[in-house]
């Protein structure tokens, strides 16, 4: 296709017939006496002003009707990608328009949001329940700098989200101010250190290569954050001159498994140990996840601690012995642990006090197996990665991906007799969970009236309203409400539960929960967070996008008016340090005053109802904003709540 | 700027209250002679109630101390006798942070105590159908 004579303005024309027009105007106003300095040119008027006078018609273009951010429409669209949540950013204006105007604001969808970190935040949560990555919009700079902690959160979690950032690249064709402000150098240095893959694209077709890698390379074990910084004049000038352009093929690369030998070993290992036990934390990628790891259970009828990093095992199942983690570390004598984040902090106990110390956990000749995917692939710098662990068998593999092996090879390897102490153990595990469950349902009796509301007394009075609902719960039960769902409810879906932040920064739930709830819309869902009041301070405009965008979310406010966390923790030096343990609320609450969470959310146009202090009040309340998010809208209960 | 919290209090506080439930229990058949005398110890109910908030208890233990898997263990009802509270107060052998004399006197952990045993049993699981 030859170029147009419309589309062969490039933007340096542009900009040299702008400044061209300014000297006119600046000419159209000097004062007379200027004039005869002899610094003008003699009697010769700018260009522009003598179009102006003679109404000539310009010869430069000032259009393009196909910019190149619709090609790059193009490519995203090919990737599948629904939603790209976003602050809108000059530096990527192009890609704006383009999504909004020629991909018909449809796959991918624009959300708006307040915050760039609530835009990454939301692609977080949708991604844990899709299962797949949502877009991102960046502005240069300051776009991922706002952005950079849930960045690192998704990147702590193992979870792909797909970036792209804005940057002029050039600096000769910036527009002079903000523009230089929002440009940079290597814009992705700010996070390479927690995103997986990065690059910045030449020309289209380096686009969209980089474009379809980027996706591949984010939905390969373990799942990470990519970005791709997109030059703004490569959005904006006219993609006619690329006669060859074509979206790549994506094909995904399959999940690394573990290698044969080492499957045999570990299968000989479980079926020959007397107590094993199963340890799962980010395992489950997908539903399947959950079905594998409840026949490799079932086969051996050994005990499974779901640590939560997803839904990885059914809460009420008879071999989901989590309540009894410990004790049960403690006997093992083979220890399989699937894609466990901290493996040392779960086989050692660690004392905090002023000397810190920490001793080992486990019985010495306890074999440790391990399948994860984090030992493909480490950073140095952020210090996620946890202790080194000491174990007998690692492969270096994505577990979900192992397990069909490791189950065919335990299945082998099981004998008649083995069958039968499998079946005597089973028994006894399954009454332990029911002893269990009884214990956690005697445990939330404990000020059971009280005001403010127990998170026991929340957690109970949600449950009679969801349990006969299609519900998803998705913010962390682990520490901040005492993981009295995963106690009381019973969990059997993957999209039941999706783990939390990753790297434990706040700020994170409340726009995961609504990425989460958009994702779970179409499902027709009921998506509930309980959601931590100083978390949502962070960036609470996120709820202005959930009534913007008509996200169905029950939200119920765990109010304890203050970063609780942190006060222990400064409660803990004030009593180590001997001296002023009662001012520990000083610059870890969030009173005088205490926050209208339900004036809040209604100013931003979601229902809401609260402060609720009464216990009694709290299911009919409850009941009425499940209405509301049945109806299609967000809703939320604010519940004021004891601390933990 | 940004919080990050660090994973490791998340566990540790799990593993605290665990510790100071096994520990309790030892404290409690080792101190028997100690415990008759602090048995009879006298406490100001109103008072233990103000400093159990003002001195932190509240924050691990919740206001009615019923305790918490992620934080600290249930103290009431049914205390365990003074002296043992006492003795771990000032020395855990847990996680918890240690309260010196210097800082939670005798007499503010009698009232403390005379609060916890003023605490009523909760209502039985068959009577609560949330629970059922």
């Amino acid at each position: 296709m030859s170029r147009s004579k419309k589309e062969s303005v490039n933007r340096r024309d542009f900009l040299r017939g702008s400044a061209a027009g300014v000297a006119a105007l600046a000419a159209a106003v000097t004062p007379v006496g200027a004039q005869d300095s002899g610094k003008s040119a003699a009697g010769t008027p700018p260009p522009m002003s003598k179009r102006a006078e003679t109404g000539e018609p310009m010869a430069e273009v000032l259009t393009t009707d196909r910019p190149g951010a619709d090609f790059m429409v193009d490519v995203i669209k090919s990737l599948g990608i629904e939603y790209v949540a976003a602050n809108p950013g000059s530096s990527y204006r192009g890609l704006h328009e383009s999504v909004i105007n020629y991909g018909g604001n449809k796959n991918p969808e624009f959300i708006t949001c307040c915050h760039e970190e609530s835009a990454v935040g939301m692609a977080h949560g949708y991604s844990k329940i899709e299962g797949k990555p949502m877009g991102v919009f960046l502005h240069g700079t300051v776009g991922l700098q706002h952005a950079s902690m849930a960045i690192y959160n998704a990147f702590c979690d193992r979870v792909p989200i797909y970036m792209t950032m804005g940057n002029m690249v050039d600096a000769t064709l910036r527009r002079p101010g903000p523009e230089w402000d929002h440009s940079v150098q290597d814009a992705a240095e700010l996070v390479r250190d927690f995103v997986k893959w990065d690059d910045l694209p030449a020309s289209l077709p380096h686009y969209a290569e980089s474009a379809v890698r980027a996706y591949k390379i984010a939905m390969t074990p373990p799942l990470e954050p990519v970005l791709l910084v997109v030059d703004s004049e490569l959005q904006e000038k006219g993609a006619a001159e690329n006669t060859d352009l074509r979206v790549p093929r994506l094909t995904l690369a399959k999940p690394p498994q573990g290698d044969t030998g080492s499957v045999a070993e570990a299968a000989r290992l479980l079926v020959a140990a007397e107590n094993p036990v199963i340890i799962a934390d980010r395992a489950a990628r997908t539903p399947a996840g959950v079905s594998l790891l409840i026949e490799l259970a079932e086969t051996l009828q050994a005990p499974v601690i779901d640590q939560g990093g997803r839904m990885n095992f059914p809460s009420r199942h008879p071999l989901n012995q989590s309540a009894q983690a410990t004790s049960l570390i403690a006997g093992a004598d083979v220890i399989l642990g699937l894609e466990v984040g901290d493996f040392w902090g779960t086989v050692n106990s660690f004392r905090e006090q002023l000397v810190r110390s920490s001793e080992p956990l486990v019985n010495p000749n306890a074999k440790l197996i391990s399948i994860t995917a984090n030992d493909l692939y480490l950073k140095s710098n952020y210090q996620d990665f946890q202790r080194y662990t000491e174990v007998d068998l690692a492969m270096a593999a994505d577990a979900e991906a192992t397990l069909p092996s490791l189950i065919e090879a335990v299945k082998r390897g099981i004998t008649g007799d083995r069958r039968g102490v499998f079946e005597q153990r089973g028994k006894e595990f399954a009454a332990a969970r029911q002893n269990a469950l009884e214990q956690a349902r005697r445990e939330a009796t404990y000020a059971w009236d009280a005001s403010p509301i127990s998170t026991a007394r929340m957690c109970a009075e949600i449950w009679g309203q969801i349990k006969g609902k299609d519900w998803s719960l998705v913010t962390e039960t682990v520490p901040w409400i005492s993981n009295w769902p995963l106690r009381l409810w019973s969990f059997d879906k993957h999209y039941q539960f999706i783990g939390g932040a990753g790297g434990h920064g706040i700020g994170y739930a409340a726009p995961a929960a609504l990425g989460a709830a958009l994702a779970n819309r179409k499902h027709g869902r009921l998506t509930v967070a309980i959601q931590c009041d100083g978390d949502l301070m962070y960036a609470p405009g996120i709820l202005w996008t959930s009534a913007h965008h008509r996200i169905p979310l029950l939200s119920i406010m765990h109010n304890n008016r203050g970063w609780h966390q942190e006060l222990m923790h400064v409660q803990r030096m004030a009593d180590r340090h001997n001296r002023g343990i009662t001012r520990a609320t000083i610059g870890t609450t969030i009173t005088g005053p205490g926050i209208d969470y339900a004036k809040l959310a209604q100013s931003m146009g979601v229902y809401a109802e609260g402060p609720i202090t009464n216990p009694n009040d709290l299911g009919p309340a409850i009941r009425r904003a499940i209405e509301v998010v049945e109806k299609g809208e967000p809703a939320l209960v604010d519940v004021v709540t004891q601390p933990r | 700027m940004k919080k990050r919290r660090a994973y490791r209090s998340v566990l540790l506080t799990t593993v605290s209250a665990m510790a100071l439930l096994v520990f309790c229990a030892e404290v409690g058949s080792q101190t028997a002679a100690a415990n008759k005398k602090s048995e009879t110890a006298t406490g100001n109910v109103e008072k233990g109630k103000e400093l159990y908030t003002s001195y932190g208890c509240y924050e691990c233990h919740g206001r009615q101390a019923q305790g918490s898997r992620t934080s600290g263990p249930r103290l009431a009802p049914n205390p365990i006798p003074l002296s043992a509270l006492t003795t771990y107060v000032r020395e855990p052998r847990g996680q918890m942070p240690p309260y010196t004399s210097k800082v939670v006197s005798d007499a503010d952990l009698a009232d403390i105590y005379a609060f916890l045993k003023s605490i009523p049993q909760p209502p039985s699981v068959k009577d609560i159908p949330l629970l059922q």
